[in-house]
């Protein structure tokens, strides 16, 4: 897909990220439509995860420019030149985009109403009684209403990172990064999760960004799917195309060495 | 015994200096503990520059010292007498906040990363990190060097009978001069600090439960008020004097 | 208000005099602390016995040393000299801290430790000398040298007892020659000579051992 396409929310144009003498996105090129769910796969240190903390702002590019909505996010205009966005430009952009990590991060120190409604409050600005409507309402959703007094230790892993998703959607946010968020979990634990993602999934038009080892799930939910290794995009199509029908040999062996792993 | 029954009004009314010394001493030392702490932890080089001189300059120089030259040096620079109390206030806050701004530096960078990541991804600004995520966290494990430190801070306040405040110390001191009764007016003094030394272990305790019942953590030393009661454990790094 | 360096150039002799009593305090006060703190985390472990001594540290580390000084100093026989007082309160003092830090160091040797050393049917003696303190006593060092800078930072309470360190040098000079201001900021100063670069090797040694 051209870096160019003005349908797209995201777009990566040559991306490089090294770290040290490690490159672990090497000149990528990719573009995400609105509410397209978009599932990255690939060996571990194949850059998956990199591409979501970019998005997130936790690392920032080494060469290229990442772009969201038409405008640039990586780096911010100054007179006619582009330069590497700075702390006030990044703030303004990312409330728009959610992540939910691998190890939940849940904050310890609140309760799950806390959690869930702190950021509303003193980032978004809501009034304390809409952001708790919003929290209760979040928490029907993934199924944990009675937990929103409950401290995240009181919870199981698969509870905490159900929370830890009510937690992102509580920003509203228009992008939801999913970063291997049934990994931790122990594997009784992970249906629970996936099945709230995909009610998710069905019932808004959120466009997702999900690196997974589920292979399941990314068949279900996602329009597209990408193979990464190596820090490029092997392979990309359908979830049909590339589960059903992979014409990459690295895609045919990693897709059997996740399948031996029984997942 | 008697001895000491009879002077109880006398050692007091020292006692009562002394707490106020220690009172106002740990609050100054805490304020400037985080202000010094936090800033110790800035991105910018020049901020934690900052923070690092004032930390290596006032833990560097004994309390004693700095005291001597609030009240002895400092009117003849600026022509202005401090209180007695308020330089050995001032002395002993700033030596315990040097101490302790390391201490919350140390607690602050304790907090995971992972923290850190989860603010950014909810978009919060640095301030809203620091209190509403950072802070609450590190403050359990600040608590029990706090706890070491401001018994230190008591300890320390002794010196202002130096420089003539009426302190536990200067009434021991006076009452010994007074009878020839050594052994009775030291150990008087010594007794009354080993008393507001453990009012301050117990307050200390009480905040720490407190402290780690929001975090979801049993207490260290188990549930219950006699858990309260146990001696401290001395933290063996950093907590020194 | 000028500062006069002549003068200060003037009594530096007197006030290296004074430090040298400072440094002498310290150090044998320190040996004190290091041989009696390493006594004290052995006796702790004795049923009875240890609770009671543990007790009278407890004592000892929650009230100041200032008046511990002033109490025993008035109590010595005058044939001790005061310096001699000052650094005996000084090292036992310390001992109730450097004995915590000895404690955590022997706790911190794994049981197994202890078992090998009766599965090889040592004597007590061996197997402290030989197997637990050498293990401990590597972790705790560094904490042991922050107590070497507190202590270093207590002495000027000596002249509480009549010891011309430093602090109590200061003061004579500077009120004879009518230079306050200059007598406390040269200590000022003298001290952070000595903490400073103390402070940066303690932390040397923190990254070369591994912290407790």
């Amino acid at each position: 897909m051209p870096p160019s396409d003005a349908q797209a929310l995201i777009t990566f144009d040559q991306v490089v990220k090294r770290f040290g003498d490690l490159t672990v996105l090497d000149h990528l090129d990719f573009s995400v439509a609105p509410g397209e769910r978009v599932t990255l796969i690939g060996p571990s240190g194949s850059g998956k995860t990199t591409i979501l903390r970019l998005l997130m702002t936790l690392e920032r590019v080494t060469e290229g420019t990442i772009m969201v909505e038409g405008e640039p996010f990586s780096h911010m205009p100054r007179g006619d030149r582009l330069v590497p966005a700075n702390e006030a430009y990044l703030s303004a952009r990312r409330k728009r985009i959610g992540m939910v990590f691998q190890q939940f991060n849940l904050f310890p120190n609140m309760t799950v109403r806390k959690n869930l409604t702190e950021a509303p409050v003193h980032v978004l600005k809501l009034s304390r009684a809409e952001a708790d409507a919003r929290a209760e309402e979040l928490l029907e959703l993934v199924g944990l209403s009675d937990k929103i007094d409950a401290h995240p230790t009181q919870l199981s892993g698969g509870q905490q990172q159900r929370v830890a998703i009510a937690r992102a959607l509580a920003m509203r946010p228009e992008i939801l990064l999913l970063d291997e968020v049934t990994s931790a979990l122990d594997p009784e634990l992970v249906a629970g999760v996936l099945d709230v993602l995909r009610t998710i999934a069905e019932t808004t038009d959120i466009t997702m960004l999900c690196v997974t080892h589920e292979m399941g799930f990314a068949r279900d939910v996602s329009h597209r799917v990408l193979m990464f290794d190596e820090g490029r995009i092997a392979e990309e199509g359908t979830p049909d195309e590339i589960f059903g029908d992979p014409r990459e040999e690295r895609t045919k062996s990693f897709l059997k060495s996740v399948l031996d792993n029984g997942h | 015994m008697e001895f000491l029954i009879d002077r109880l009004p006398l050692y007091l009314g020292g006692a009562w200096v002394t707490v106020q010394l220690t009172v106002g001493g740990i609050a100054l030392a805490f304020v400037l503990a985080m202000f010094f702490g936090v800033l110790g932890t800035a991105r910018s080089g020049l901020l934690r520059a900052v923070s690092t001189v004032y930390v290596e300059v006032f833990r560097g120089i004994a309390a004693l010292v700095l005291m001597f030259w609030m009240a002895y040096a400092l009117p003849l620079l600026t022509g202005f007498q401090l209180d007695g109390r308020f330089a050995a206030i001032l002395a002993v806050g700033l030596n315990v906040g040097a101490y302790g701004a390391e201490v919350v530096r140390g607690a602050i960078n304790a907090v995971p990363r992972a923290q850190t990541e989860a603010t950014i991804a909810l978009d919060m600004s640095w301030a809203q990190r620091m209190r509403l995520v950072i802070l609450p966290q590190a403050w359990a494990q600040m608590l029990p060097t706090f706890g070491n430190l401001s018994i230190e801070l008591m300890k320390a306040t002794a010196v202002a009978f130096l420089i003539g405040v009426a302190d536990i110390t200067a009434v021991a001191e006076q009452m010994r001069q007074a009878t020839g009764e050594t052994v009775l007016a030291f150990s008087g003094a010594l007794i009354l600090y080993f008393l507001i030394a453990q009012v301050l272990i117990f307050g200390v305790r009480l905040l720490e439960r407190r402290a780690n019942r929001r975090l979801g953590r049993t207490p260290p030393g188990g549930r219950g008020l006699l858990a309260l009661l146990r001696p401290p454990a001395l933290t063996t790094s950093g907590g020194a004097k | 208000m000028i500062w006069d360096f002549e003068w200060t150039w003037q009594v530096m002799p007197d006030l290296m005099q004074g430090l040298a009593v400072t440094v002498q305090a310290t150090v044998f006060g320190y040996l004190i602390a290091l041989v009696l703190g390493l006594a004290i985390a052995m006796v702790r472990r004795v049923p009875v016995i240890g609770t009671i001594v543990h007790a009278v540290m407890e004592f000892i580390r929650t009230t100041p040393l200032l008046v511990q000084l002033v109490f025993v100093f008035a109590l010595a026989p005058s044939t001790v000299s005061a310096l001699t007082v000052g650094i005996v309160v000084l090292g036992v003092h310390y001992s109730a801290y450097t004995a915590e830090v000895y404690r955590s160091g022997i706790e911190g040797v794994p049981k197994g430790q202890w078992e090998a050393a009766r599965a090889l049917s040592l004597p007590a003696g061996r197997t402290w000398g030989a197997v637990v303190l050498p293990q401990a006593i590597r972790k705790v060092i560094p904490a042991l040298g922050n107590y070497l800078i507190a202590m270093f930072k207590d002495t000027p309470l000596l002249l509480a007892i009549t010891v011309t360190e430093l602090l109590a040098t200061a003061r004579q000079v500077g009120s004879a020659g009518f230079r306050i201001v200059e007598a406390y900021t040269v200590v000022g100063f003298l001290f952070l000579l000595v903490s400073i670069p103390s402070a940066i090797l303690i932390r040397r040694l923190e990254r070369r051992y591994a912290a407790v």
